[in-house]
């Protein structure tokens, strides 16, 4: 009989062994991992050629919502198209937004692009602000102070392990910061035309200059009128470099190029976008290697 | 003084410490302090670690704020600020419309609509009236209720100005252990097509198998509990009870359950660019006295007795990387099968004759459909369905004397092809030729739809 009670107990007791952490997008699943080290389980729901904002409630993330005690999301709407019901169809109370067990990155960090007009003629807009806030590393730094001290709260047992880690992690960033930072001078002031408004906060950490879109609004493909305006305004107003994340189809971009002679850039913009971003540093490694080669 | 005090205090601690070695109340307390100060101790080495962390963020803050400063151009948001001013306004639901609009051309008259081989279901199964026309235009207002609950209501306004209350439920948010419970007025969690609102189909019209066995799509006044198993595999078992007072039920005023439904879904992913779900579902009702009418020979149908239906399901989502945003396949199909044993009476109307009265009555009917659609770029997508109905086997003295038309044994086939538009997630533009025998045998029904699809307002994630 007590054989059977503790095996049962054991059995219990097996998921608590490790915290359940459901990251919506590779990057804040790679700042869970690196900061719950073996003190956690991370399943993240999509990877670096999926565009974010168009993955359906697939029943493989229902199933891993059900069991997590973490759901790690960007938050500002990026997700708005599958979260919600994921989170309404798992059965887990622990995880309903404003319960510790849900975490928004873009609640920790100051947004960009937050419309002053609400109008779905005006495009993909999002009501928080742009989304996209993993481009800047400054940000990663923020939503990892804040990510571990969610994770104290979560599991005060292996707290210690949680600021040892991050501390350690937050101080090898920091120095990566300062190498990232003196690599990137050149890149301050350089024009860029974007194809989708990705990048607000990759331009404000380098200072790039926007001066186009390939998209008429967010989220709205480009018509071949549109994309041959841009070509004309670009004469009055030359760039240098015509930037695309990976998941995005290379059209739009490869058609300004060849018209303009502008160079091609693709960005990694989350883990595995590109083959070099392997993980957090190799993501903005990769990010300035291949912006600093569109110069040359 | 002092300087006596202090010896004397000693002298008195040493004999106490020697009694405290030999008495086991003092040595726990020993160990108790000693215990306190190890966690003093780890406690000021976390502090001392956070007092360095907090040293190494100021120096960011400090780096942060010189760059801020050279970029004043930058709106910045300083965090925590709340986006929208609070207001009572910002707790209203989530309200959305749906307008649907159609231009119909049928070779043959909607009105004389009926599935040959089968019992008529009473439910809206005939195609749109010719010409232009609109469809069923939906209004949904949902919203979290509290911390418990979420309600949902859909309230669908079809053309002739009637307003149908398709859904009014509430549903738990967090009832744990994977559980979720549903009460209220919701479409059954059966099959794939069933819980799907008619703007989320990818066809124009419902498959000839949901409009024979149910009447378009099973409905209940009832309650779902679902239950979603703890494993990496999606596995969902349901359950539904409820007063089964639409087709293949009748209101029975009865007191208890009407309709049974159970429903089990899986579904996973195959590396990263498929994702499939799969189900079986039963769904057991015991109408009495369910009447219809046949409107070409313009006989009315009353059944009483038991009814099966067990309804097998699949869905595979295949996109290229995971990602559907510019090419995307769908593959789907569904097949039914009903037996009904009971009795039967048909009344001929307009003679005021009964053809039956209250024969013995067998059935045992199929039917199927299975679709693709293909988004071949950004925003155009193509699809073509295949319809089977099956009449099977009735056993009925009436029916084999051939005195029913309606119910002589006919297998029917259908052909769908659609072409639709979709500029944004909000808005489609759907062309759709379409071609069945459903009626009976050669009578060719073809048509054309022109179809426009909006959503108006808050739009909620659609499910899988």
């Amino acid at each position: 009989m007590r054989q059977w009670c503790l095996l049962l107990g054991l059995l219990w007791s097996w998921p608590a062994l490790a915290l359940n952490v459901l990251a919506s997008v590779p990057e804040w699943g790679a700042l869970a991992q690196v900061i719950g080290g073996d003190k956690v389980q991370v399943y993240t729901a999509t990877h670096g050629l999926q565009d974010p904002h168009r993955i359906e409630a697939k029943p493989s993330l229902i199933a891993q919502a059900r069991k997590a005690d973490l759901v790690l999301a960007t938050g500002a709407e990026l997700e708005i198209g599958w979260l919600p019901l994921v989170l309404r169809e798992a059965g887990n109370s622990r995880i309903q937004p404003g319960r510790p067990g849900y975490f928004e990155a873009a609640a920790q960090v100051a947004m960009l692009e937050v419309p002053a007009r609400l109008d779905r003629s005006q495009g993909d807009v999002h009501a928080g602000g742009n989304p996209h806030i993993q481009t800047d590393p400054r940000n990663i730094q923020q939503v990892g102070a804040a990510l571990a001290e969610r994770l104290c709260e979560l599991d005060p047992a292996n707290a210690a392990a949680y600021r040892q880690n991050w501390g350690e992690f937050n101080r090898r960033w920091q120095e990566a910061l300062q190498r990232w930072e003196k690599r990137a001078a050149p890149l301050r002031g350089v024009p860029v035309v974007v194809q989708h408004k990705a990048f607000p906060y990759l331009e404000a950490w380098l200072g790039l200059k926007q001066v186009a879109s390939l998209e008429p609004k967010p989220g709205v493909a480009a018509s071949s009128a549109y994309l041959a305006e841009v070509a004309m305004r670009l004469q009055a107003q030359p760039a240098r470099l015509v930037l695309r994340p990976a998941y995005q189809p290379e059209g739009p971009s490869r058609w300004l190029s060849e018209k303009t002679g502008l160079q091609q850039v693709v960005l990694p913009f989350t883990l595995g976008g590109t083959p070099e971003a392997r993980d957090l540093f190799s993501l903005y490694d990769d990010t300035l290697d291949r912006l600093l080669k569109g110069l040359q | 003084m002092k300087f006596r005090i202090l010896p004397g205090l000693l002298a008195l601690a040493f004999p106490l410490a020697a009694v405290a070695a030999d008495n086991p109340e003092l040595a726990q307390i020993r160990v108790q302090i000693a215990e306190m100060k190890t966690a003093y101790e780890q406690r000021i080495a976390a502090l001392e670690a956070r007092l360095a962390q907090a040293e190494s963020s100021a120096a960011t803050a400090a780096t942060t704020a010189s760059r801020a400063e050279q970029q004043v151009q930058q709106h910045a948001r300083p965090r925590s600020e709340p986006l929208a001013p609070a207001s009572a306004a910002a707790f209203n639901p989530e309200v959305s419309l749906i307008l649907d609009g159609k231009y119909s051309n049928l070779s043959r008259d909607p009105a004389s609509y009926r599935l040959g081989g089968f019992i008529p279901s009473g439910g809206e199964v005939a195609p749109p009236n010719r010409s232009f026309g609109l469809g069923e235009s939906e209004l949904a207002i949902s919203a979290n209720i509290d911390h418990l609950f979420r309600g949902n209501a859909r309230f669908s306004l079809a053309p002739d100005n009637s307003i149908a209350t398709e859904e009014a439920h509430i549903e738990t948010l967090g009832l744990d252990h994977g559980l979720k419970l549903k009460a209220g007025r919701f479409l059954s969690g059966i099959g794939y097509l069933n819980q799907r609102h008619p703007h989320e189909w990818d066809f124009a019209d419902a498959p000839l198998a949901y409009q024979a066995f149910f009447g378009s799509r099973l409905g209940n006044d009832g309650v779902q509990l679902k239950w979603l198993a703890p494993t990496s595999q999606f596995v969902e078992l349901g359950l539904e009870l409820g007063r089964g007072d639409s087709f293949p039920g009748n209101d029975r005023n009865k007191n208890g359950n009407g309709l049974s439904s159970l429903f089990a879904h899986v579904g996973g992913d195959i590396g990263i660019s498929t994702a499939w779900q799969a189900g079986l579902s039963y769904v057991r009702t015991q109408p009495a006295g369910r009447s219809a009418n046949d409107p070409v020979d313009n006989y009315d149908y009353r059944f009483s007795g038991d009814s099966r239906t067990w309804l097998a399901d699949f869905v595979l989502k295949w996109a290229p990387n995971g990602n559907p945003a510019e090419q995307n396949f769908k593959l789907q199909g569904e097949y039914f099968r009903r037996s009904e044993n009971g009795r039967l009476s048909v009344d001929d109307v307009g003679n005021a004759v009964a053809l039956a009265s209250d024969e013995d009555f067998r059935s045992r009917q199929s039917g199927w459909y299975a679709q693709g659609v293909w988004q071949f770029t950004r925003g155009w997508r193509v699809g073509y369905r295949h319809d089977r109905l099956d009449s099977g086997r009735i056993d009925n003295a009436t029916v084999a004397a051939g005195t029913l038309p309606l119910l002589s044994a006919h297998a029917a086939r259908g052909d769908a092809l659609m072409l639709d538009w979709s500029p944004s997630e909000f808005s489609r533009v759907r062309l759709q030729f379409g071609r069945n025998d459903a009626r009976g045998p050669g009578l060719h029904d073809n048509q054309l739809f022109l179809q426009y699809i909006m959503s108006l307002g808050a739009h909620g994630a659609h499910k899988f």
